[in-house]
């Protein structure tokens, strides 16, 4: 039968059972977008195009699959930079489809024209230009194999017009995808893991680093059982947060630059570092000539340029991780860490409990209270959050407490302002039977606002909690902490959120107590359609503990009481 | 430690800018780079040059093995091998110099490729160090203008550098340190 190459495109995706395009037309990409009014395709028409790149991670992210984001050629495309390569440094699964001008002018600095193939070659996984109608199949094939298989990643695929709109006899290619430079599995090599096994065996003070692939490679309960069997407690990196549920008695909690006091210090004084599927990222080692510096590492990883790469380690096994911890598991005795563990339960106390409780809750509004009040509400039912960056983020990752996998979205190693209400809609997408709050700042909200509309357009639920302290609050916080308190371009207005919401026949609510959280919240839960909460919280409120950057894992600035700056601004 | 890394990799467009990307946003400073056909049809052979220590090395080697159209990858500074490199040098030959550049040559085993009224233009091939030395001698009588082909590289003896699966033992330095 005769196609064109816009619909063998279509017949591609379909094939690859994909149901939701979050996309935007123009000119280059139009031959597709006429052809696609054909096929069993939901688009999602969002706001700007890095929305639809925002989309298609966080529905990857929730689903697991392969998020699709398209766009038109030149602005369109580079409008997808700051997605994409969020979705890079997070590993997320999604494929870019641009359409690029017709071959012949290729070049010639034509209108639209950007070589987006050489802007996100630093960005991708793997990226195609394609000038062939023949060849469309083919590289969608592969593009989507290379982006969900190893270590996942975004694939672009930017199809020249003349390509869309030529046409051949087409047949569905069935062949297998052939890759001979693509070996996206490891096997661990025995010895190696031999050698493993005898560390673990023989340290006294294990630590567990628990990383984003756990939940990538599925490796919860083998998590779970290694880390029981082994009696070997476990910190959570942010995006690794939900790879064992908060309540475990061997879940420490979040490591690194706002990770409690005790899970630092565990680290650093252990002897024994098990990194499962983590990268040794800055934010999390701190200063790296001091980090851990009496312990072995180990480190489980896919990705054989992890290996080495921040810090040297003494056995690296490079493979799945899922699959490593099961070849490890029948040789792991049931040890005792008894006087490890307690040891570590003696520097928790009750710290982050006491802090809630000590803050002032009458006349007061602590993003803090809001959400922990909000994780009260929600815990019972299946529900996602997705975050935005800031301060907001890092409270959440302290105070939400997490029982299942993917039940935290949020913008890890790019750490991208404006992530959160578009990825929202993605996961919302992705789980529609799940509830999908969105935690987001005043500065990362208004970044993408737009995206209410798209929102609202589709019908989408999603319940934006906006954590509104008039500051862009982590950067006010280093000025705070930094730079003598000189507050530049850091206040910031926000417009009348209530109204935003009406405008766009949405329910818009504001919260300035902390009495009123519940009774809100709950609103929101009941209400139809999208709801936005202004949380007017505290100001000048800063997130703690707080390695500074480049510091000694273990030197953090600890939590005041009471916080002076805060509690003066209120009593004014 | 300067490392020559082969790197077998897809001929098709592009591929030169994705490795050269990579060294650089990387980090990493190249020596020399040639590219070239082999004996296989549609696969190119690269041969990159980088000072640098073994961990890094392994480093930018994983990076390169990351890469879709990169096929094969090799550290040549791990194995004995035969490497190459050659140089067009046009030198001033005034009359009186005329002799004393033609006797370097002939010690040297550089050939006399061209000649004009006023230059003479040797090529020489060998090993780097020759290769420089026979520059060190050209120097005093002047060099008008060079270029060096960068190092090209080969495992002595009867192994070859195939394209078959390659397996990266990324504990080999930690067992050697253990060794010693």
């Amino acid at each position: 039968m005769q196609r064109t190459g816009a619909q063998i495109l279509w017949e591609t995706l379909v094939r690859q059972g994909i149901k939701y395009v979050f996309g935007y037309p123009g000119g280059a990409i139009l031959p597709t977008y006429d052809a696609m009014l054909d096929y069993p395709i939901h688009h999602v028409l969002v706001r700007h195009e890095q929305g639809a790149t925002h989309m298609a991670d966080g529905y990857a992210r929730a689903s697991g699959e392969v998020g699709v984001a398209m766009a038109t050629s030149g602005p369109g495309a580079t409008n997808m930079v700051t997605g994409i390569a969020t979705a890079m440094m997070d590993s997320s699964p999604i494929v870019c489809i641009t359409g690029q001008v017709s071959s012949k002018f290729l070049g010639y600095d034509a209108f639209q024209e950007t070589d987006v193939t050489g802007v996100t070659l630093p960005i991708t996984k793997h990226n195609y230009l394609v000038t062939d109608v023949g060849e469309i199949e083919r590289t969608l094939r592969e593009a989507f194999h290379i982006a969900r298989t190893g270590r996942p990643g975004p694939v672009l695929v930017d199809i020249t017009k003349d390509a869309q709109q030529a046409s051949l006899e087409y047949e569905p290619d069935t062949k297998p995808i052939r890759l001979p430079g693509y070996r996206p599995s490891h096997q661990p090599l025995l010895t190696d893991t031999e050698h493993a096994i005898e560390l673990i065996h023989k340290a006294k003070r294990p630590v567990i680093l628990a990383g984003h692939g756990v939940l990538m490679s599925g490796a919860m309960r083998e998590l779970r059982e290694f880390a029981e069997r082994a009696q070997i407690p476990v910190a959570m990196t942010l995006l690794g947060i939900g790879g064992l549920p908060a309540s475990h008695s061997l879940n420490l909690g979040m490591m690194g630059m706002h990770g409690e006091a005790w899970v630092n210090h565990a680290i650093q004084e252990s002897d024994l570092l098990l990194a499962f599927g983590m990268r040794f990222d800055d934010r999390v080692t701190g200063n790296l000539k001091s980090y851990a510096s009496n312990a072995r590492k180990i480190h489980i990883e896919i990705d054989p340029s992890e290996v080495n790469k921040n810090v040297k380690v003494d056995v690296a096994l490079v493979g799945d991780l899922r699959q490593t911890l099961q070849q490890l598991l029948p040789h792991i005795r049931p040890c005792d860490h008894s006087e490890w563990l307690e040891y570590i339960e003696r520097m928790k106390g009750d710290t982050a409990v006491r802090d809630i409780k000590n803050l002032p809750d009458y006349g007061h509004l602590y993003a803090a209270h809001v959400i922990h009040d909000i994780w009260q509400l929600t815990r019972d039912q299946e529900t996602i959050i997705v975050t935005d960056v800031g301060q907001h983020q890092m409270w959440e990752a302290q105070y939400y407490k997490h029982e299942k996998p993917f039940s935290l979205i949020t913008s890890g190693g790019l750490g991208t302002m404006g992530f959160g209400l578009p990825a929202a809609i993605g996961a919302k997408f992705a789980r529609p039977e799940a509830h999908v709050w969105v935690i987001v700042g005043d500065g990362g909200f208004q970044m993408t606002q737009a995206e209410l509309t798209t929102a609202t357009q589709e019908g989408i639920k999603v319940n934006v909690a906006i954590i509104n302290n008039g500051y862009l609050g982590m950067v006010r916080q280093w000025q705070e902490f930094f730079y003598g308190r000189r507050y530049s371009a850091t206040p910031m207005r926000s417009p009348d959120y209530v109204k935003l919401a009406e405008a766009h026949g949405l329910t818009g609510l504001r919260v300035t107590e902390r009495l009123q959280v519940e009774r809100i919240v709950r609103q929101a839960q009941d209400t139809d359609g999208a709801v936005v909460i202004d949380f007017r919280v505290e100001q000048e409120d800063s997130v703690y503990p707080m390695v500074p950057a480049g510091a000694d894992l273990h030197a953090m600035i600890r939590r005041p009481k009471p916080n002076a700056l805060v509690e003066t601004a209120v009593d004014k | 430690m300067r490392h020559a890394l082969v790197a077998l990799v897809e001929d098709k467009p592009g591929v030169l800018n994705r490795v050269a990307s990579l060294f650089r946003r990387r980090a990493f400073n190249i020596e020399s780079l040639t590219v070239g056909h082999t004996e296989q049809k549609g696969i190119s052979r690269m041969t990159i040059v980088i000072d640098s220590d073994q961990t890094s090395t392994e480093r930018v080697m994983a990076h390169l093995y990351k890469l879709v159209n990169v096929l094969q990858v090799a550290d040549l500074a791990k194995a004995p091998s035969v490497n190459r490199d050659l140089a067009l040098i046009k030198v001033q030959a005034e009359k009186e110099t005329r002799a004393q550049l033609l006797r370097i040559a002939d010690e040297t085993g550089a050939q006399v490729v061209d000649s004009g009224e006023k230059t003479i233009t040797v090529e020489i091939t060998g090993e780097p160090d020759h290769v420089d030395s026979v520059i060190g001698r050209l120097q005093m009588l002047g060099i008008i203008e060079m270029v060096r082909t960068g190092l090209v590289s080969m495992v002595r003896g009867d192994e070859a550098l195939l394209l078959s699966e390659a397996h990266f033992d990324f504990n080999s330095e930690k067992k050697k340190e253990n060794q010693d």
